[in-house]
């Protein structure tokens, strides 16, 4: 049974559609708003501009479909998942869709940005209806053809059938289509017809990844352009004081040295233009500069002291409070506390930061791997001064996201150094500039309180210490908040030099961990079964009517019940120590149990069961993919990540010193889905935050040793490990 | 600058550089082969991986000037038309995230098989291990270069 749904704003409204000059219907729509109403349809590909719509569909003539997809890929998938969903409600074959990346030429592009795993979430149902919205009206242009109601025709697989049995390609009738009225309703699928959302489509790129094409930023090429390797302040709060680039500047292809920064021809840093990479690398190393320290250097170990002092502090903001978490404590038969510590963390994406800028008098061009085009692009124009309108930004594939291509800081040295140079300039950070410019994890400590009263948690007190921001919009409102009578949740941060920023489930990443660890211990400390002890607070949330609970009890349960019966957890084989972990963030529930064994004295993560409901799965090969790095990902930096300061500047800047997750320390990750219709939800980011919990509290029954700190393998040289 | 003649990919290419351009930067900066990425610069992420005379080398860390007289393959030159069993092995097991890795992935393998055609899941886990991928899809690359090895096989 199809769906007949009409939007809460008009379809009229959200896509608007025209005929190609050169042949062909072309489909404008938008995902999120409605359409401008000075909104015009370009009338040729070449102008696509993106300036009124976030995406366009183009059904050729001879019935080739090509999406010009909006969203930035970094590696999560949406460049196949997208267009498969249109796909879908067109009724096109999915090997004759073809998927190119939007260019972005202005700054009124919406939510064309990747991140906090919302891609699919918010485009499902405009995709759908766009795609079912172009098949209606093909259908209709097939019938006013044949003289027939439209209502006795069909379409499928491209082709449109009437009643007698006659059939025109939809490229046979996209002329009359595109100057058709949009029709105010379409029928959508009914899931359990769904023929491409649920199959599996591999990578989009694939052909070209494999074979080494070129298709990321740090493969652009143009005439005449020149690499800049950029010198940046050693240490965070450094200033630069004077430099001498004599002897640099008779190396071999350097064509300049430019001191930049503050857009007005000074600043901090200082650009080494070469004819190549290699060129531009080694000449900036040998740059000589003076420094100066404008404020203390920070270390460490003093914001370690900073963090603490914070948490024994009263200068807290409340996020929320729900009862009286102090009389819980006053009126408790014992009171747990722990508090729980990670380092900052660098994003550390294969692909090193790097954007192409060219600059000139009527025109400027970016073409890069950047997440939050818009953003950027109305940032260059602005510090510029410039009309946004001059801006074209062009978007590559990206070599890994993880949240640091959300910020467009290298885009801004790009411009800034193309501005000056008067040159077309590509910026390439070496493996040891992209560490050590970062926008990093900041530093967390989380201070968790629990009263415990007849058997139960009757208080609950998370704290929360740290670097430069703290945690937002609904995370205070994520499991346990909704299922305790005296919940509180306070923050408070401190203000450092150190750049921070958004990083692969931001907050989450760490603060399930700490939670996760602490219901262990808790349950441990009361004698009961971690698990049931989540089910039973899971009870108080079902039917609540408090909007910031947007976790779902029933769908909490659905995960939790499907990891245990398929990771047996309460029943692992000889020699098998699982740990347990149930969570939600970013609008997908999660319960994951990790198998830990002990190999040669050592504690070691075999396999992690997931089980997951991110409602319709649109793509299971790509999500599965997402899950699985997500994990590994996951235990990866719960293991090994540390990341520390001395005297403002890293200590550790390449791999040599930072450790990475490799393939023997790897787990095998085996997935579960809840199978549900319930609109779809990504996997981007959720399956990482439960990774390092689950995997800490199967080392306690590995090991004996509990796990406060992150990274875990800083912990486990400290004990004897009892096995 | 001095010119180097280079083999790759069977073909003779001459570059002018520096003798201490590692053969990494003379393939994307002068020959145009881009397929070979930079992630690290000091050998310790293969994603510059290629062949030098069969063997799976960095490229990051070899300069040009000891490069002369040798085969050099890069993954532009693996096969023809992307149909060597392990890019073949990689596409049905659908590997890549972001895909930057990749290119260093395949070539470690590739090497890899030729040399033990038959590998115990241990033996790949160990050959790979030099190979980092951040979006740590280890165990579609486990997968595919035991797919490849079947391929091979047959």
């Amino acid at each position: 049974m199809s769906t007949t749904i009409s939007n809460s704003f008009s379809r009229r409204a959200f896509l608007r559609t025209s005929s190609l000059a050169g042949g062909g219907m072309l489909i404008g729509f938008n995902l999120f708003t409605a359409c401008k109403n000075e909104a015009k349809m370009p009338v040729d590909i070449a102008s696509l501009n993106f300036n009124d719509f976030n995406a366009f569909i183009k059904i050729a003539d001879n019935g080739m479909v090509t999406i010009y997809s909006p969203n930035p890929e970094i590696g999560q998938g949406v460049k196949t998942s997208m267009p498969m969903i249109i796909a879908e409600e067109l009724d096109v074959p999915w090997d004759e869709v073809h998927v190119e990346q939007g260019i972005l030429s202005t700054k009124d592009y919406t939510r064309q940005v990747a991140g906090g795993s919302q891609s699919i979430r918010h485009g499902w149902d405009a995709l759908r209806q766009t795609g079912a919205t172009a098949k209606q009206m093909l259908i209709n242009a097939a019938a006013a053809k044949w003289g027939v109601d439209a209502s006795e025709c069909t379409a499928s697989g491209g082709v449109i059938t009437n009643a007698k049995g006659e059939t025109l390609g939809y490229g046979d009738v996209v002329k009359e289509a595109a100057i058709l009225e949009i029709p105010d309703e379409v029928a959508l699928k009914d899931p359990k017809d769904y023929t491409i959302i649920g199959t599996d489509a591999g990578n989009v790129d694939i052909e070209k990844i494999v074979t080494g094409k070129p298709l990321f930023g740090l493969d652009y090429k143009t005439e005449g352009m020149v690499i800049a390797s950029v010198l940046r302040p050693p240490s965070f709060g450094k200033k630069l004081e004077s430099f001498d680039d004599s002897s640099v500047r008779k190396m071999e292809g350097v064509i300049d040295v430019i001191r930049f920064g503050d857009f007005k021809g000074g600043g901090d840093k200082i650009a080494v233009l070469a004819n190549t990479t290699w060129q531009a690398m080694k000449a900036k190393e040998a740059l000589s500069a003076e420094w100066s320290d404008g404020t203390p250097m920070e270390s460490t170990s003093n914001h370690d002291k900073l963090l603490t002092d914070l948490l024994d502090g009263t200068s807290f903001n409340t996020l929320r409070k729900d009862g009286d978490v102090e009389k819980a404590f006053r009126n408790a038969d014992q009171v747990v506390e722990r508090t729980y510590g990670s380092p900052f963390l660098p994003h550390n994406c294969m692909e090193p930061m790097n954007f192409y800028a060219d600059v000139s008098a009527n025109k400027i061009h970016l073409v890069g791997p950047i997440q939050t085009p818009e953003r950027t692009a109305a940032r260059v124009a602005e510090l510029l001064e410039r009309n946004s309108e001059e801006v074209h930004l062009e978007m590559t594939r990206m070599g890994g996201g993880f949240g640091r291509r959300l910020y467009g800081d290298f885009v801004m040295e790009a411009a800034e150094i193309s501005h000056l140079a008067k040159k077309p300039v590509k910026v390439v950070y070496s493996r040891e500039d992209d560490m050590s410019a970062g926008i990093y994890r900041p530093a967390i400590k989380y201070r968790i309180k629990a009263a415990l009263k007849d058997g139960k948690i009757s208080g609950y007190h998370l704290k929360e210490a740290s670097i430069n921001s703290n945690m937002y919009g609904l995370i205070p409102n994520f499991f346990p908040a909704g299922a305790l009578e005296n919940y509180q949740v306070d923050v408070a941060k401190y203000d450092s030099n150190i750049t921070t920023g958004a990083w692969r489930a931001p907050y989450t990443n760490f603060l399930s961990f700490a939670e996760q660890s602490f219901f262990d211990e808790i349950a441990e400390t009361l004698e009961i079964d971690p698990v049931q002890m989540r089910l039973d607070m899971l009870q108080k949330v079902k039917g609540t009517t408090d909007e910031r609970i947007q976790y779902s009890a029933e769908r909490m349960e659905d995960v939790i019940n499907l990891a245990v019966e398929k990771s047996g957890y309460g029943n692992p084989k000889d020699g098998v120590y699982q740990g347990f972990c149930a969570y939600y963030c970013h609008n997908t529930h999660v319960a994951e149990v990790a198998d830990v064994l002990i190999e040669n004295n050592e504690p070691v993560v075999k396999k992690v069961i997931v089980a997951v409901d991110c409602g319709i799965v649109v793509n299971p090969l790509g999500a599965l993919n997402q899950i699985e790095g997500g994990v590994v990902d996951g235990v990866g930096h719960a293991m090994y990540g540390n990341f520390t300061f001395k005297d403002g500047a890293p200590e550790m800047n390449n791999y040599d010193r930072y450790r990475l997750i490799r393939m023997k320390e790897a787990p095998k990750v085996e997935t579960h889905f809840v199978k549900n219709t319930l609109s779809p939800t990504g996997l981007g980011e959720p399956t990482l935050p439960p990774a390092g919990a689950a995997v800490s509290i199967a080392m306690k029954k590995a090991t004996g040793n509990r796990m406060y700190r992150q990274p875990f393998v800083e912990n486990m040289v400290e004990k004897e490990i009892i096995g | 600058m001095p010119t180097y003649t280079l083999k790759i990919n069977g073909e003779d290419r001459s570059v002018d550089v520096s003798s201490d351009t590692p053969l990494l930067w003379a393939l994307r900066d002068h020959i145009g082969l881009v397929g070979t990425k930079y992630g690290c610069g000091i050998g310790q992420c293969g994603a510059c991986n290629v062949h030098v005379d069969g063997n799976a080398i960095q490229s990051c860390l070899v300069p040009v000037a000891q490069m002369e007289g040798k085969e050099i393959t890069t993954i532009e030159g693996l096969s023809e038309d992307g149909t060597h069993p392990v890019q073949e092995a990689w596409k049905e097991v659908d590997v890549p995230q972001c895909g930057y890795c990749q290119a260093g992935q395949i070539m470690t393998a590739s090497s890899f098989l030729d040399k033990n055609p038959n590998p115990t899941e241990d033996e790949i886990k160990s050959a790979m291990h030099g190979n980092i991928c951040r979006c740590a899809a280890y165990n579609r690359i486990q997968k595919a270069v035991a797919l490849a090895a079947e391929k091979i096989a047959k």
